[in-house]
């Protein structure tokens, strides 16, 4: 029987909520790991039985944990993240050099092929390897050491690598975004990077075009199309149509163009989501009333879509790990909430429900499709 | 033997039930205990202190003898009674945060 198995990260533990295709009755476990922190919760798309979680804390740092049943249960694995060679400095908010310091594994993207491959996005920012399971991870130093990387700068919630993006048709070519350096891209499986930020405006850094300093806020691709790619920016919503090359601007009619989250639909490559939030300061929606909005023509016109989500008194932020997609025949759009809900729509948004309305705030939301 | 007790979270983590009973290498030094500790349960490397620096993590604190050992010096000799294991050696989550 198909179904879908939604993994989420909570303030203070990961819950799994499972449903059949119909999407209509879900099972709830969780939470697991509780009264920790759970940044990223994901799923192997080779082995959907193999799901990695990092589960983090202020007092006890970083663990890693996998699962090889499906979330039923857990081991710890590796949790040893060394910076390559000497880390050096990148800049601090007052703009002294800093030396670079691990703090938490923020992201998690399992190889396309191989379930023992997966990569972590950490903070500070640096890409890191396992081909092992999670036993053990290497650091792809090429990008922590690009020669912009002594200016890079964090953003409000850390200096985080957030956004990894695989290409489904060129196994050399990995995305990866920075809070608050950008996007960056290599075409030799994560060897050498360069920075893809050109058409990026960002008003509140010195120079508003410069290579990097952007905050981007999350990047999302529809895998028969890797080299289209569309960011939900600090502010703005963007797109480009040549791998990062060149992005342009497709807020077109938002009410707001500051956001967290995007995503694709999984079966219309041109049906892009986000939720607008208010500005950087106030991190709610407009006037209260929660709205996915939805552009079926890769971004300038969008409609709100609000059949099912609170209309009045809603303040929560969805952040930037927060949505996902899924499979089925009629496309799932899933989003959690800083207040603990996760609202499921099981046909591409035109309505909503609340899978679940009080767990911890909500980091991140997974969803994987099963056979 | 050292009488050990760690916080919850990591007693959950390492699925141990109560408190630890631990032989350590030569003296009894906070390095010493921790050292065994980790050797026993890979998973809490990391968990106290940096594996790399082998710094106490910020919000971890060593009391024993109802002292503070937290600023010792890693090497230095834990308490007689603890070495004894006529005390505990306490691992504590600092009350911090939430």
């Amino acid at each position: 029987m198909s179904g879908v198995r939604v993994l989420v990260g909570t303030r203070k533990g990961a819950f799994i909520l499972s449903s059949g295709a119909n999407r209509d009755r879900w099972e709830i476990t969780g939470p697991h790991f509780a009264g920790w922190e759970i940044y990223h919760v994901k799923g192997s798309p080779a082995d959907p039985n193999r799901i990695y979680a990092s589960q983090t804390s202020g007092w006890f740092g970083q663990v890693m944990q996998r699962s090889d049943d499906g979330g039923k249960t857990w081991s710890a694995v590796g949790n040893a993240f060394a910076y390559d060679g000497v880390p050096g400095t990148h800049q601090w908010y007052d703009g002294t050099p800093r030396p670079w310091e691990f703090k938490r594994v923020w992201h998690l993207e399992p190889s396309l092929s191989d379930p023992d491959t997966v990569y972590a996005g950490i903070e500070d920012a640096a890409l890191f390897k396992s081909t092992d399971g999670g036993q053990t991870w290497a650091e792809l130093s090429g990008l922590r050491t690009h020669s912009t990387g002594s200016s890079w700068q964090p953003g409000a919630g850390g200096m985080c690598l957030h956004t990894i993006l695989q290409d489904h048709h060129d196994p050399q070519r990995l995305f990866v975004a920075i809070s608050a350096a950008g996007a960056f891209r290599s075409d030799d499986a994560g060897r050498t990077w360069k920075p893809i930020n050109r058409g990026l405006k960002s008003e509140f850094i010195p120079d508003p075009d410069a290579e990097v300093g952007h905050c981007v806020h999350r990047i999302a691709m529809h895998p028969t199309r890797p080299n289209v790619l569309f960011m939900q920016k600090h502010w703005d919503v963007m797109r480009t149509d040549d791998a990062g090359e060149n992005w342009h601007e497709v807020s077109g009619n938002l009410p707001t163009d500051f956001g967290f989250v995007i995503d694709v639909h999984a079966h219309e490559p041109e049906t892009i989501y986000v939720v607008p939030i208010k500005s950087d300061s106030e991190h709610f929606p407009l006037d209260g009333r929660l709205a996915v909005y939805r552009s079926k023509t890769g971004g300038n016109e969008w409609e709100a879509l609000t059949n099912g989500l609170p209309q009045k008194d809603c303040y929560v932020n969805v952040l930037r790990d927060a949505m996902a997609v899924d499979s089925l025949d009629s496309c799932g759009i899933y989003f959690g909430t800083t207040g603990g809900q996760v609202y499921a729509s099981a046909d591409g948004g035109d309505s909503w429900n609340a899978i679940v309305r009080d767990l911890p705030a909500v980091l991140s939301v997974e969803v994987q499709s099963l056979a | 033997m050292i009488r050990v007790v760690l916080p919850a979270h990591l007693r959950t983590l390492a699925r141990i039930g109560g408190e630890l009973e631990l032989a350590v290498n030569g003296s009894a030094t906070q390095r010493a205990v921790l050292d065994a500790i980790e050797a026993r349960y890979p998973v809490l490397r990391g968990t106290m202190r940096d594996q790399a620096t082998q710094r106490r993590r910020p919000f971890i604190r060593f009391f024993a003898c109802e002292r503070d050992l937290s600023h010792e010096s890693p090497d230095a000799p834990l308490p007689e009674s603890v070495a004894l294991g006529k005390e505990p050696f306490l691992i504590v989550g600092a009350i911090a945060g939430g």
